[in-house]
């Protein structure tokens, strides 16, 4: 496949916001592991929407392999990719739907994603009272979702005029 | 925003937010004070210790240490080697049902209640 120089840049430039994004948010903690902002998210929604879902599985997955590298470990490789895979997968369906805006779709995605890394955890510890977890990761994840849902669409409008 | 969006996106957040509140009451409804902590590592049990007697247990496993305390009633994971550190920031547990998880040292400790009754299920 050849991509595009512009293309190329651009997507290497959202993969190093998505992995300064997931630097930061590893500072905001709220006592619950795995309750997260999900601010590599707001990357991922814009790229689904400009680009496709092609472009952003691509620099999602990226992002996961090279965060865990740099700040991570290999299990934290199996959470993130299992997260992002499970909200990638729902947020391309959703979008397809044509029944959602970038909010419901940001939204079902930091669920998924939640949801992707409990079953993850409870498949490698084999402690199924992880899953206790899933109410306060899935209210947590609708809110997150709608924070970044709204700050994707606000970044997919103001950048609508700039030629990709 | 399109209108029916709109409609759609607030379903969609009153559903999620609805079902998963009313998971998180049922779960917060059924917890009752548990009587010892299961810790796990690689998913098979390590050891049990009451929550009655205050001790500190150093949890060896192939990944690294996690320092358990057990401290009026309360048990708390104060230091670990992973490098998230995820196991030490969350609060202390007391509650069946309540879990403190490592996922880097795939090391879990989890309140059961008395008598040896197995709360899963």
């Amino acid at each position: 496949m050849r991509i595009k120089t512009k293309k190329l840049a651009l997507l290497g430039m959202c993969c190093a916001a998505a992995m300064i994004l997931s630097y930061v948010e590893s500072f905001i903690s709220f006592g619950v592991p795995g309750l997260k902002v999900g601010l590599p998210n707001i990357v991922m929604v814009f790229l689904l929407y400009r680009l496709g879902w092609k472009e952003t599985a691509a620099v999602s997955l990226l992002r996961c392999v090279l965060t865990s590298l740099l700040f991570g470990t290999v299990m934290s490789l199996a959470y993130s990719i299992a997260g992002a895979v499970l909200s990638l997968t729902v947020m391309t369906l959703l979008k397809k739907s044509d029944k959602f805006s970038e909010v419901g779709v940001s939204i079902a995605g930091g669920i998924t994603h939640n949801a992707g890394q409990i079953a993850v955890a409870i498949a490698v510890t084999g402690v199924e009272e992880i899953a206790y977890y899933m109410p306060v990761l899935a209210v947590g994840g609708t809110l997150a979702g709608l924070v970044i849902g709204v700050a994707g669409a606000m970044i997919i409008k103001r950048l609508k005029k700039v030629n990709i | 925003m399109d209108k029916k969006k709109l409609l759609h996106d607030l379903i969609l957040i009153a559903v999620c937010l609805f079902v998963s509140l009313a998971l998180w009451a049922v779960v917060a409804l059924s917890k009752e004070k548990g009587e010892l902590v299961v810790v796990t590592v690689n998913g098979e049990e390590y050891a049990r210790y009451p929550l009655s007697e205050d001790r500190e247990e150093i949890i060896v496993s192939e990944n690294g240490k996690n320092v358990l305390v057990i401290k009026d009633g309360y048990a708390d994971m104060t230091d670990a080697t992973c490098p998230d550190g995820l196991c030490v920031r969350q609060h202390r547990i007391n509650e069946s049902g309540e879990s403190l998880v490592c996922l880097p040292n795939k090391v879990t400790v989890t309140v059961v209640g008395g008598d040896g009754v197995d709360i899963i299920g």
